[in-house]
């Protein structure tokens, strides 16, 4: 089934046939480095378009400050609302509702709602409208290193998957328009709806992990991941020296399954202090983490130009 | 008592809070509704038995009664159905499993189908402290909050029960905050942790659960988090410092209230208060 859907979306898809690239860094668990790492990718990328696709918790913006050049009103997903007034109490609307989103007295839990208009349909007074709202935004922004797509959820919206499919769809079509060869994608982490939306249709995934017992664990999860979905994956093991014990037992795992550990990066506390600065830790430091992350950006480079 | 362990960005120590305000507490349930990775039992080495499974209804299309009419992609708002002029195209990770397809296909072509999307496991010992319940998503499935779900059905009330939710302020975590008494939102002194600590304060706002803020890895001369927190008004309930003992228990695995009875009794007063304030309000 994937394999469909995978051809089918390559078959559909408006790049097909331009050579462009999409590389995703996603990471399993939270607080690997992910976004520093990425940050410094867009620092050294001749060509590319940056998009921040951890929009639960975007944080890219904080290293590469964009200057927001355009917004875009995102719409999540309609919420239903129902009319007492034409309403005859027939309850077919609540007994319908896979989400339990109507309660007893015929109220709209706005959390709950997915939106799904399964309700609108079944009501036969009319008594439901399923209802537009801006839930979001997303930016084309300009950077010191090229156009930069990101967005903003409003507080307590929930439609993560969805924001990152049109983040995607934004990064995609300004590549298109202004002939960039590359998109660099920060993502999110977990395994779930988020993360299938970002990898969706990507060339290389760089999975950025940790040596720690979770980091191990994590990263054998969105391996997975990308086995299931047949999106060719390489491994960064960041902070390898804070067990290099775990490291060695992250390569060797990662060689077993065939894959590529392109690069390891050392601890080091000039991380935080280029966040301070609000900038990427290549432009701030010359250092063995910096002349790391540029080893790292080659090999990522020449895997890319595999795909 | 529900206590939700929840962090604007991933990796600030939420899930060494949950473990280790969980073995300070007698009796205590842990929860780990992490699905996507669930991390809690790498620091408790427990061993689980499944009790559960979330199911969800997807279709299932029968392509010899369907006329490619177009009905159900239609119907579905969450492009999980494609129709071409030959052909019916199910997007299985895009469903929310809603039904909606299944009611308006006029060949009644579309089916359901039960699927299972995770697996829900608790400590195969009873008498065991902690007790861990853990739900884990099936690797390839994009829906996090059924899972949730059917995890929290296993909460017993009256029991003093510790729950560690996903990381971030979308879906699955609202989902796990829902009907909790109390959050502690756990975050680190940087930048990142500063600005993702924000978005998960004004979640919990919205959804008027009472909190307060714990600073992992926290170090002197560093107040960014302290600050910010004085601004708005928020209780810092604790602070964890960057501390080479406590990050070498970590990478091995055990949680530091084992090896440092001291952080025992800190969050057992943690906890107390919680309950305290609680039923003064
Ligand atoms: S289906 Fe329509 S008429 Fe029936 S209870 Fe719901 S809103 Fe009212
Ligand atoms: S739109 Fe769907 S989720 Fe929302 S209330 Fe109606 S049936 Fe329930
Ligand atoms: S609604 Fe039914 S008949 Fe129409 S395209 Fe869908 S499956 Fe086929
Ligand atoms: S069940 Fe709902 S979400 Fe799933 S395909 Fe049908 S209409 Fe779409």
């Amino acid at each position: 089934m994937e394999r469909e859907i995978l051809s089918f979306i390559q078959e559909h898809s408006q790049w097909k046939g331009t050579g462009m690239k999409e590389l995703v860094v996603i990471s399993g668990k939270g607080g690997t480095g992910k976004t520093t790492i990425t940050a410094s990718f867009a620092a050294m990328a001749k060509n590319a378009v940056i998009a921040d696709c951890d929009v639960d918790a975007p944080n890219l913006h904080l290293l590469l400050r964009p200057k927001i050049m355009e917004t875009h009103a995102f719409y999540g997903m309609d919420k239903a609302k129902i009319d007492l007034e034409r309403c005859n109490e027939c309850y077919n609307c609540q007994n319908s509702c896979n989400f339990d989103a109507i309660d007893e007295n015929l109220i709209v839990n706005q959390h709950k709602c997915e939106g799904c208009g399964v309700c609108e349909y079944v009501c036969e007074s009319d008594a439901i409208k399923m209802v537009t709202k801006i839930s979001g935004n997303v930016f084309r922004s300009a950077t010191n290193h090229g156009t930069m797509v990101h967005a903003e959820l409003g507080i307590g919206e929930e439609a993560s998957g969805k924001l990152v499919s049109a983040v995607k769809e934004r990064s995609r079509s300004i590549a298109l328009e202004n002939e960039n060869d590359l998109i660099i994608t920060d993502g999110p982490p977990g395994t779930g709806c988020p993360v299938l939306a970002t990898i969706t249709g990507a060339h290389l995934a760089l999975i950025v992990t940790e040596p720690s017992l979770s980091g191990m664990h994590d990263l054998e999860r969105v391996l997975q991941v990308t086995e299931h979905f047949e999106i060719p994956a390489i491994v960064c093991i960041n902070k390898y020296d804070i067990n290099e014990n775990n490291s060695r037992t992250i390569e060797a795992f990662c060689h077993e399954r065939n894959i590529e550990v392109v690069g390891k990066l050392p601890y080091d506390t000039s991380t935080n202090l280029a966040m301070m600065e609000e900038t990427t830790i290549i432009e701030y430091s010359q250092n063995v983490l910096s002349e790391g992350i540029k080893a790292l950006w080659e090999r990522v480079v020449s895997e890319l130009e595999k795909q | 008592m529900k206590i939700a362990i929840a962090s604007g960005k991933g990796g600030t120590g939420k899930t060494t809070v949950a473990v280790n305000l969980a073995l300070s507490i007698p009796n205590s349930h842990l929860i780990d509704c992490d699905v996507e990775e669930p991390n809690c039992n790498l620091f408790l080495n427990k061993e689980l038995e499944p009790i559960g499974s979330s199911k969800v209804t997807v279709p299932n299309i029968d392509e010899e009664l369907c006329t490619y009419c177009g009905k159900c992609s239609q119907m579905c708002r969450f492009n999980a159905i494609a129709t071409l002029p030959e052909k019916v195209i199910l997007f299985p990770t895009l469903c929310h499993s809603c039904g909606g397809c299944i009611l308006v296909c006029p060949e009644h072509a579309i089916s359901g189908k039960e699927k299972c999307t995770g697996i829900v496991s608790r400590s195969a010992d009873m008498e065991d402290h902690p007790r861990l319940y853990e739900g884990v998503l099936n690797i390839g499935e994009s829906m996090a909050s059924p899972v949730i779900k059917e995890l929290k059905r296993w909460i017993e009330p009256n029991i003093s029960t510790i729950i560690d939710s996903p990381p971030g302020t979308g879906c699955p975590v609202m989902t796990t905050l829902e009907d909790t008494d109390h959050c502690i939102l756990v975050t680190e002194p940087t930048p990142f942790g500063l600005h993702d600590l924000s978005l998960a304060v004004e979640m919990v706002k919205i959804m008027n659960i009472p909190f307060g803020v714990i600073i992992n890895r926290s170090e002197e001369g560093n107040s960014i988090i302290e600050e910010y927190c004085d601004k708005e008004n928020i209780d810092v309930l604790m602070k964890i410092p960057l501390n080479k003992r406590i990050a070498e228990l970590y990478s091995q695995g055990i949680p530091f209230v084992e090896e440092m009875p001291e952080w025992k009794e800190r969050f057992s007063a943690l906890f107390k208060n919680i309950v305290n304030g609680k039923e003064l309000a």
